[in-house]
């Protein structure tokens, strides 16, 4: 019975089963696909060119520290303290600035102090062997701390008006009339009316947003077509494994980490440069946000699964629910009921269509 | 008793698949009240997966299950406890940290108004523990006991849910011989209650002594049902398990030795009780043979930098290496498959490519880093045509595999590599006949082309059969070191027997 050797993809299948299978596969994709048509159709001013690039730009910082995060949890790890390497590097970047007049040495010393800071935490995980949720909720609250000691508890402004670049810059600058779908209400019947037009509008995109587009490139690319990445997949699926397999599993956790810090740092710098001052206060939550996108783009907190595909939808359904919901006006204490509503609703959908499969 | 000829279960034309997998395709036989009922096959021939569908896991894609002539669909695990069906798994599902009462009442402890009644919860385990012959403390924690008292455990919680069917899932893969023993005399006890016992083992000599019928599985298919075991001999049912007779699982050629190709000198570390030292040379294929716990395992790790050793040298090809991980082992061509393959061998949910791929991916990869996947995957198609290794795919899940060709998969890693020494944990543990006869060989293929090789292992004719030289481990010591021709059986045995006599053996209540 173990002579035949049986290589190569499964026979071909027909097209229903094709759209189970994509379903089965990316059904976050089709989530965010009808999230996007349902909010395009009854949400005023939702779906323009012009919004979407608001929205790109919103879940910039998300989108950016998603990233990294999604090879921590890929390796099997979690880190809580991103939200607050967010704030603390925007605070070191804003006080470096001030104090020596130079934008370059400020966004260097903003980047040092989170990658300071993703050493360390990879170092205790990797080396001592602390459970990474330990780990970085004391991280978390030590690097909150130092950023309100550093600022004093107030948000630093920054004067070198060159540092406001990062975050307010755009490219190409590009303006005009761009095709929009607007949705109007009656008292009557029909309810909803759709009218196709143009609009004028500035479609320059922000260089945060580039900036994200290029993290989720280099870092799709690091998780699947280097050995880095793989060896990342591996820890997470198996540790033990992977260290008798020969995989320098303490370094490679050190360096996931070291990036981690290193991206959040980034994000810090960018968002301080947008607020143009450094404030100990960002970032809270931050970091529950980011696990949340990455969930919904299905990876799993276990490790050892996980795509950069999937944490951009995460990410995109995040970023369009809460978009949806700053148009209609809905307060934001209803958004946080909207959000978790969403997060918990994914997974559901997830677990049953695991259930199924059975 | 009831007729002791009716069929109190009955499988009836189940069939079960998955993604690219017909695991169970049309079995059906029936088990007879107060009987042990063997089920036999090779790995993946779907004795699992049969006795998933038997716990309410997974529900059948067809056929049917019943019970007392009573067609069942259990959703759930639970819903056949209920019914009076409980499978006892290889893996034990108790929880460590509770104490023994707790664990046999799990889910239904004795309560009023919501709490817990600690005593009559404590004098109901003994109580139940005592029927049994077992006297363990029930306040005792589940952690502080031995494997067999475990298994004892499950089994009395089986009782405590009053389970008319119980299924047990390779019970003695990792009991004592006087383990065992206790086991076979319980499971006679709970048959001549009038229980139904199916039974699922590799080991043939278990099934020829406490089962009275035996059903051979095949590819997921029923092949054939004894409905005595009287007059039919292992042969019998050796060929209906594997399609064909065995006759000489194990080929040995004897290859000229050549240098030395690890000296390991003085080496200490957690698990030995006295420093061990040894050679092996080129083309050289060693068994290592010991009782559990006698310390080969560790012996092996520390070679290896699995476990760091405080003292001692390690050698390979005349150069000493300083040891300080795998990493540095795997760098000198000292390479290892460790024994829990679950556990420290493969990445489950990762796919049989990556798997393979798991240790070169340096070595494959463009530039040392940007993955090749037209290597990768030339490469893998080549292993596993080389291995004759059983997958739908190379991007299948390797859980999904069959744990000969798990096995296999480990293996395939370190061939083709550059490697000098290759040791190996219980390579064959729980794997086929088939697919162990394909390990030797590979084996053989390695230390001909001048790899020196030690296997550990717990089968006495299996380390025998293919080793040109044996070391023997007591009590974390090196015993012996036995040529071919020398060892035998009896001597091994008693070699690897602990010298002071053993405690005598309390009477059991």
């Amino acid at each position: 019975m173990s002579d035949s050797v049986t290589l190569g993809p499964p026979s071909g299948r027909p097209v229903r089963q094709c759209l189970a299978g994509l379903w089965q596969n990316s059904g976050m994709l089709v989530v965010l696909l009808v999230l996007v048509a349902g909010a395009a159709a009854f949400v005023p001013n939702f779906a323009s060119l012009v919004n979407f690039k608001g929205l790109a730009l919103m879940v910039a910082t998300v989108g950016i520290i998603a990233c990294t995060m999604l090879l921590c949890l890929a390796s099997g790890d979690f880190d809580l303290s991103v939200g607050s390497v967010v704030a603390m590097s925007g605070v070191m970047a804003a006080v470096v600035v001030n104090a020596t007049g130079s934008v370059p040495l400020g966004i260097a010393a903003g980047l040092a102090a989170g990658a300071l800071v993703g050493l360390v935490n990879g170092t205790v995980i990797a080396v001592l062997g602390v459970n990474a949720l330990i780990t970085t909720l004391a991280t978390m609250q030590i690097v909150r701390g130092v950023s309100y000691i550093v600022s004093q508890g107030k948000a630093i402004g920054v004067r070198e008006e060159g540092f406001y670049a990062l975050g307010n810059t755009a490219w190409p600058r590009f303006d005009g009339y761009f095709p929009t779908l607007s949705v109007t209400y009656h008292a009557g019947f029909p309810w909803v009316q759709w009218s196709f037009g143009f609009a004028y509008g500035d479609m320059s995109i922000p260089t945060p947003v580039w900036i994200m587009l290029g993290c989720f490139v280099f870092f799709g690319l690091l998780l699947n077509w280097t050995t880095f990445g793989r060896n990342t997949l591996a820890i997470g699926g198996n540790a033990e494994a992977s260290r008798l397999a020969g995989i320098a599993v303490a370094r490679t956790k050190i360096v996931i980490f070291a990036l981690q810090g290193l991206v959040a740092g980034f994000a810090g710098v960018i968002l301080a440069s947008r607020m143009t001052s450094g404030q100990p206060t960002t970032g809270q939550g931050l970091e529950l946000q980011v696990i949340s996108a990455c969930v919904l783009g299905g990876v799993s907190l276990t490790g050892g699964v996980g795509t950069m595909l999937g944490v951009v939808v995460g990410v995109l359904i995040m970023g369009t629910a809460q978009n949806a919901m700053n148009l209609c006006r809905i307060p934001p204490f209803y958004q946080y009921v909207a959000s978790g509503g969403i997060l918990l609703a994914a997974v559901l959908i997830d677990r049953l269509k695991q259930r199924r499969s059975r | 008793m009831t007729d002791p000829g009716a069929c109190y279960l009955e499988f009836r034309g189940v069939s079960k698949s998955f993604p690219g997998v017909r695991a169970l395709e049309d079995v059906t036989f029936g088990v007879r009240e107060g009987s042990v009922h063997a089920l036999v096959g090779e790995n993946g021939a779907g004795k699992s997966t049969l006795l998933k569908v038997l716990s309410g896991v997974y529900r059948p894609d067809a056929g049917a299950l019943l019970l007392a002539g009573q067609p069942q669909t259990f959703r759930g695990a639970a819903e056949a406890l209920h019914a009076g069906v409980a499978v006892i798994y290889q893996e034990l599902h108790l929880v460590p940290p509770l104490s023994v009462a707790e664990n046999l009442y799990l889910g239904h402890l004795p309560s009023r108004l919501g709490w817990v009644r600690g005593r009559r919860l404590q004098e109901d385990a003994r109580a139940r523990l005592a029927a049994l012959g077992e006297a363990i403390d029930p306040r005792a924690t589940v952690r502080s006991l031995s494997i067999g008292q475990r298994q004892m455990i499950e089994i009395a919680k089986a009782l405590a849910r009053d389970a008319k069917v119980i299924a047990f899932d390779e019970p003695t893969s990792s009991l004592s011989r006087r383990e065992a023993d206790r086991l076979f005399d319980v499971i006679r006890r709970l048959r001549d209650d009038g229980r139904v016992i199916l039974y699922v083992s590799h080991r043939l000599e278990e099934v020829f002594g406490v089962c009275d019928a035996a059903t051979v599985l095949r590819d997921g298919r029923h092949v054939r049902t004894f409905p005595t075991l009287e007059g039919v001999d292992r042969d019998t049912l050796v060929r209906a398990m594997v399609g064909r007779a065995i006759s000489d699982v194990f080929h040995h050629e004897p290859c000229p030795p050549g240098a030395v190709a690890l000296e390991v000198e003085g080496l200490m570390g957690p698990g030995l009780a006295r420093p061990a030292s040894f050679t092996l040379r080129e083309g050289e294929v060693v068994g290592c043979f010991g009782l559990v716990g006698a310390g080969r395992t560790e012996l092996v790790r520390l070679i290896y930098g699995a476990a760091r050793a405080t003292t001692g040298t390690v050698t390979v090809g005349g150069r000493p290496v300083r040891i300080r991980g795998p990493r540095d082992a795997i760098r000198a061509g000292l390479v290892a498959c460790p024994e829990d393959r679950k556990k420290e061998g493969i990445i489950p949910i990762r796919s049989v490519l990556e798997n393979l791929n798991l240790s070169r991916r340096r070595h494959l990869s463009t530039l040392g880093f940007i993955i090749n996947e037209r290597r990768e995957r030339a490469s893998a198609r080549r292993q596993v045509e080389q291995l004759s290794i059983k997958t739908p795919s190379l991007a299948q899940h390797i859980m999904n595999l069959s744990g000969g060709n798990q096995q296999k998969v480990v293996l395939a890693r370190w061939l083709g590599g550059q490697v000098k020494v290759l040791l190996l944990d219980e390579p064959t543990r729980g794997i086929d006949v088939g697919a162990k006869s394909e390990i030797y060989a590979i084996i053989h293929d390695l230390a001909r082309r001048g790899v020196a090789v030690l296997v550990i292992s717990s089968e006495l004719p299996e380390v025998l059969g293919i080793s040109d030289r044996l070391l023997v481990m007591r009590e974390g010591v090196i015993a012996a070191s036995l040529e071919r021709g020398e060892a035998t059986a009896e001597k091994v045995l008693s070699l690897a027997l602990p010298v002071a006599p053993e405690p005598k053996r309390e009477a059991s209540a």
